[in-house]
């Protein structure tokens, strides 16, 4: 157990300085040279370079790579380009916002597409399959942030039920979950981030159970007399490593995937950061959003490796 | 599947050496299992249609697609000649989702093309070589697969800035990472049978090996799995539009007009819906197909 959690940690090292160079990359790619920017227009070409020295922009781009990466490892992503505030701090309070409705839009599609994908399984061929086919290929097919759209038409215009975007009257620094006033600002953004895993799920999990029910060990299951609740459990056991692996995914997706939804309802977390800073060129904004992000999603990734080591003892052996 | 075995209707057949019946190929027999899948077959028809009215979108549109005229702006379904209403400048909808087709269609299919070529072609070579060759490929793969798709797109999108081709560049790159490790996953099994022995042992040359031997048997898996990415590239790019990280905007595209009409869903909320239908029915017809063939040319079935 031990040997394998070192080995799996060890591995998403290189994974983890692989993020950092692409990072580092996207600030290279982009168009235009931020020095140009920062100059005014009757600047000589000694200006520029007394400048570009000032920056370190001079330097060969590794050891630029390596003076960044020094910075990033204490927590210092620089700062953004539109209010000269430090970057990492607003993205770890974005980031908090994100991942409460991330976490509550996972676990919802995880409790309804295990008893959607075990109904269907069942069901096989039949109308509740057949019903429960339709809804995981809607949720897969949907673009996420026209589903936000027409539930803000449906509910928010149409029926007033809800409030359309934000985060209410008290904002993302005293916002209560537990709260009704707050909580219902949340709802259409969890269901509009949940629907696509939930499709994905459902369709794993109806795989998973009807596989797992033409094994031999249920027919004896049966034979011995066992109720079908019983004969349930048994195959849910059975799925459970995939599922964990499959809600870790999932959660790491909707992390780093809420960017359109946050848009469409103005939540003010990681994705809407994300947006402001591609609306306003804010590259270093862009790219310390997209390193805690994508670090994020390969912790999660790691952390639902081991989990999985630890409930399904196979998966060390390989 | 119900079509492994035709029955013999008559009992005494069974006695008998079975009669010498036509060997259909693997396409033949993909086809027989189609040809019964109806929900497949209607979905091809309706991508088929779709693809033509973009195609044809010059001949099809009633109106000028950027004709705005601020007398007719926001109308709804049906008003007058206006089929499907009028946008926020006026511009007729239905013309504009026609033409609109044409981006976004293509948005779909292009990079999926363009990153099962590439990304095929490292596959194969990292899953044939194996060793180092291997190790440097799939190693640099996964440091993409360490960026949710979205982020990725997100993130070379926002940094290369708007304009198609900058999206066609982003989506191809967030595509060539899986279709890479499905090929090399396909190759390196291929690789160890022995008709590929028996090539080498006759002598072939590894580029001959290469394309009369594997990437034949490779293709099959591959392209099926790329049939699954249209749908998925067409919701990335219509993001990206969405977030104005695509074509600008006079070009009428479904996720820009979306992006465009979400001001105006308090005035005409079922029109400021259209462009999202089109992408969501083009987007179930694409994930459909691509499940029938899948299931088609699975040979275990």
């Amino acid at each position: 157990m031990w040997l394998y959690a070192a080995r799996r940690i060890v591995l998403t090292i290189p994974i983890l300085l692989g993020v950092t160079i692409i990072c580092f990359a996207l600030v290279q790619i982009a168009p235009g040279d931020p020095i140009q920017n920062l100059l005014s227009p009757t600047a000589s070409a000694a200006d520029a370079a007394r400048l570009r020295a000032a920056y370190g922009l001079d330097q060969p781009l590794v050891v630029q790579y390596v003076i960044w990466l020094g910075k990033v490892l204490v927590g210092n992503l620089g700062l953004s380009i539109a209010n000269n505030a430090p970057v990492a701090g607003q993205v770890l309070h974005a980031f908090l916002n994100t991942l409460v409705i991330a976490l509550i839009s996972v676990v919802l599609a995880f409790v309804v597409s295990t008893i959607f994908g075990v109904l269907a399984a069942y069901r096989s061929g039949r109308l509740a399959d057949r019903v429960i086919t339709a809804v995981a290929v809607f949720g897969i097919s949907v673009p996420p942030f026209w589903l936000g759209v027409i539930l803000v038409i449906l509910f928010a215009v149409n029926l007033s039920w809800l409030p359309a975007t934000g985060m209410g009257a008290s904002g993302s620094e005293s916002f209560d979950y537990l709260h009704w006033d707050d909580f219902k600002f949340a709802i259409m953004p969890i269901v509009a981030l949940a629907l696509p895993p939930l499709g994905i799920m459902t369709r794993t999990t109806r795989a998973a159970v009807a596989e797992i029910l033409n094994q031999d060990f249920v027919q004896t299951l049966r034979a011995k007399g066992l109720s079908e609740r019983a004969v349930i459990v048994h195959a849910l056991r059975n799925i459970l490593p995939q599922a964990v692996a499959m809600l870790g995914l999932q959660l790491g997706y909707l992390i780093g995937g809420s960017v359109l939804v946050e848009t469409v309802f103005t939540w003010p977390g990681t994705g809407y950061l994300l947006n402001k800073a591609v609306l306003t060129r804010d590259i270093p904004l862009l790219q310390g959003t997209i390193l805690v992000l994508a670090t994020a999603f390969v912790l999660i990734n790691l952390a639902v490796d081991l989990v999985q080591s630890t409930i399904d003892p196979r998966i060390k052996r390989s | 599947m119900t079509d492994a075995i035709v029955p013999s209707r008559s009992p005494a057949a069974t006695h008998l050496p079975a009669a010498p019946q036509r060997v259909r190929g693997y396409w033949g027999s993909v086809w027989r299992r189609l040809r019964y899948d109806y929900v497949t077959l209607f979905c091809l028809v309706l991508i088929l249609i779709i693809v033509a009215s973009a195609v044809f979108a010059p001949e099809l549109a009633p109106l000028d697609p950027y004709k705005s005229s601020m007398a007719h702006r926001l109308k709804p379904i049906g008003y007058r000649n206006y089929l499907l209403g009028t946008d926020e400048q006026g511009r007729d909808m239905l013309s504009r989702l026609l033409f609109g087709g044409r981006v976004s269609l293509s948005m779909g299919i292009l990079p999926v093309v363009l990153a099962t070529a590439i990304g095929g072609l490292f596959g194969v070579l990292a899953g044939y070589y194996g060793g180092k060759v291997n190790t440097v490929i799939m190693r640099t793969m996964d440091v993409f697969f360490a960026f949710p798709s979205v982020l990725l797109a997100v993130a070379i999108s926002g940094s290369l800035g708007g304009g198609i081709v900058n999206q066609l560049l982003t989506l191809t790159i967030v595509l060539i990472p899986p279709l890479c490790r499905v090929a090399e996953t396909a190759t390196a099994q291929v690789r160890t049978m022995d008709f590929v022995d028996a090539a080498r042992a006759t002598g072939a040359s590894t580029l001959s090996i290469l394309f009369t031997h594997v990437i034949i048997n490779v293709m099959s898996p591959v392209v099926v799995y790329a049939s699954t990415l249209v749908s998925v590239s067409i919701i990335l790019a219509s993001g990206l539009s969405f977030l104005g990280l695509g074509v600008s905007p006079p070009t009428a595209d479904w996720g820009l007009m979306l992006s465009t009409l979400r001001q105006s869903i308090y005035v005409q909320p079922w029109v400021s819906a259209i462009p999202g239908i089109a992408i969501l029915v083009t987007s179930i017809a694409f994930n459909l197909v691509s499940d029938g063939l899948r299931q088609a040319m699975d040979v275990r079935s």
